[in-house]
């Protein structure tokens, strides 16, 4: 299967809107080589400022750009730009309702070896928690490009978590990305299978295993955490009766959270969160990661099968 | 206003410490002696050095102000509506619900306020990114920055000060309004921050020291801040918390708290005696 770096699928996408447009403006904290930004740095020099190791004055710098008209992209691991800037990200850029884009590299465990501390489980929670902020998750480096060009036109803050490891191709080269509007990846009316990041292809892995069993799982990308496309969940959850969410990140505060408040209040049903449990990570190689965090495919497949059984038809006795 | 007549100044300054004054007691409750302390700093800059139109707040040529330290929001808000931002009925809605004017400074509400400030060390970093994008689009206007003394106890204050000095942001100039006091009691006590002027020096700015209440240093300082190039300048201005009413002088209990009615009172009769 052909898999390709979001990283780098950033790194063009930036150079190619600066190219295009002179209030393009990039800042990154001593991570330019890995976040890819270097790519604009060196063709843009002027435009694009280093902080150095230092992640507030890098979110308060670019906030003072965009309120003076430039469109500013800021870089640093996800760790670093949620966590550690979490405050300037609220008060100098969220509050002020600035058009800052916050674009981090190595979300999630897949960061792998360089362990805990490194590992952002709580990133999508931190920005989702802050009003005015856009939250966007691309599933694989076509839908990272598409979703660069889309923001670059949105005015107001945005956050996008990107991964260190490539992530296999889900899309075609004509895919476009909408904020605010989840994508059906795969059609299936026995359960709804609501993924973001990595975990939309896991979720389409599982659909296959258990399509082989008789059960039709719809796969959803849900690329925007924030504002959630509620019709989509909804209507879903309408059609399939159960949902299963999946995210590389804490059940608490993310994907999972924002799915069943939707449906909580609006058509509440049988819902299975898989995601990380109030933990923090550890080091390891992603894919050991990923099976000791229970966020493979199978494990999907596994989950799908239990949460079947609150189904009060033909699939209970499948499962 | 380019009026450098320094006796008219000193009548605005007295007006804009009264606005100040009744704003505060209306709204029983905001931070009285940093607001008192920045007056003739403000007076300054808004009525003399600044160029930029209270008709026109968003006009790409103007001169930008931020206060980073956004708890003396009082004493902006005084002087933005005695340039004419607003009408002067608003400053007595100060902090209520549905007012134009926040408990500290907020861009979305209050023209004339370009970002919003009101936790402390972030006003310099968004300062230089100002800085910087003026440079990239060749707009030869200048960035005014105030900075509260107890404020730069915050690290981000020292990452930008490396910043506004690693780009060469000459375009900016930094005021310290160094009152000495913080909530807790003297910043000597609370946390030291001394030696100010080697400190800031040291990260690669040029340094001036004034008496913050004398309006000849305060002008003449701009005016030499704004020939230093290839590196940022800060103003280390010596100032009197509660400037003005001798019974707030350098207490630091007026930190926070707004003049009772009987306060008030005595206040505007020392302003005006």
């Amino acid at each position: 299967m052909e898999k390709a770096s979001l990283r780098e699928a950033y790194g063009h996408a930036l150079l190619e809107l600066g190219r295009r447009n002179e209030d393009i403006v990039v800042l990154d904290a001593d991570l330019s080589g890995s976040t890819k930004t270097r790519l604009f740095a060196q063709e843009f020099p002027h435009r694009f400022f280093n902080l150095g190791v230092a992640e507030q004055d890098m979110m308060g710098t670019a906030a003072g750009l965009a309120a003076s008209g430039k469109t500013p992209f800021a870089s640093t691991f996800a760790i670093f730009a949620t966590g550690r800037a979490w405050e300037q990200v609220r008060q100098s850029i969220a509050y002020a309702c600035l058009n800052v884009k916050i674009v981090a590299s190595h979300g999630g465990i897949t960061v792998g070896d360089d362990g805990g501390s490194h590992q952002s489980m709580e990133d999508i929670a931190l920005m989702r928690i802050l009003p005015n902020m856009v939250v966007t998750v691309p599933a694989d480096a076509v839908e990272m490009r598409a979703l660069i060009y889309a923001i670059a036109h949105y005015r107001g803050p945005v956050y996008v978590r990107g991964s260190r490891i490539k992530f296999p191709i889900i899309y075609n080269e004509d895919y476009r990305f909408q904020i605010g509007k989840g994508s059906i990846v795969r059609e299936g009316e026995d359960i709804t299978i609501i993924a973001t990041g990595l975990m939309v292809h896991h979720g389409l892995e599982a659909a296959k295993e258990l399509a082989k069993v008789g059960i039709e799982a719809r796969v959803i990308n849900m690329s925007t955490i924030k504002p959630i496309d509620k019709e989509l969940i909804v209507k879903s959850a309408k059609i399939t009766g159960i949902v299963l969410t999946a995210e590389e990140h804490l059940v608490l505060g993310g994907l999972g959270s924002a799915v069943c408040e939707v449906l909580a209040e609006s058509y509440p049903i049988p819902v299975k969160c898989i995601g990380i449990r109030d933990r923090f990570g550890i080091s390891g190689t992603s894919e050991a990661l990923l099976s000791y965090f229970h966020l493979m495919p199978e494990d999907i497949v596994e989950e799908a099968k239990k949460l079947l059984s609150f189904k009060p038809h033909r699939l209970r006795a499948i499962a | 206003m380019q009026d450098r007549d320094i006796e008219k100044l000193k009548a605005l300054a007295k007006e804009i410490r009264k606005d100040i004054l009744i704003m505060l007691n209306k709204a029983t409750s905001g931070h009285t002696g940093g607001s008192l302390s920045i007056v003739e700093i403000l007076t300054a800059l808004f009525f003399v050095k600044m160029y930029h139109r209270p008709d026109n707040p968003h006009f790409k040529e103007r001169d930008r102000f931020i206060l980073s330290k956004g708890h003396a929001a009082p004493a902006l808000y005084a002087v933005l509506s005695n340039c004419g931002y607003f009408e002067r009925k608003e400053l007595f809605r100060l902090r209520k619900l549905g007012s134009c004017l926040q408990g500290h400074p907020d861009s979305k509400f209050t023209p004339g306020i370009e970002v919003p400030t009101g936790s402390l060390g972030q006003g310099l970093s968004m300062a230089n990114g100002i800085a910087l994008a003026l440079r990239l689009d060749n707009i030869p206007s200048r960035v005014y920055v105030l900075l509260g003394d107890g404020e730069v106890q915050e690290g981000q204050v020292w990452e930008a000060a490396m910043t506004a000095a690693h780009y060469k942001i000459d375009n900016l100039c930094a005021i310290l309004d160094n009152n000495r006091l913080q909530i807790d009691g003297w910043v000597r006590d609370v946390m030291g921050i001394e030696p100010l002027a080697k400190k800031w020096e040291a990260f690669g700015w040029c340094v001036f020291e004034i008496d913050g209440h004398d309006f000849n240093q305060i002008l003449e300082t701009l005016d030499k801040a704004e020939k230093i190039k290839g590196k940022p300048t800060i103003i280390i201005a010596h100032t009197i918390k509660g400037k003005g009413v001798s019974s707030f002088e350098n207490q630091v209990k007026y930190h926070g708290v707004a003049p009772t009615d009987e306060e008030l009172e005595k206040a505007l009769k020392e302003l005006d005696g």
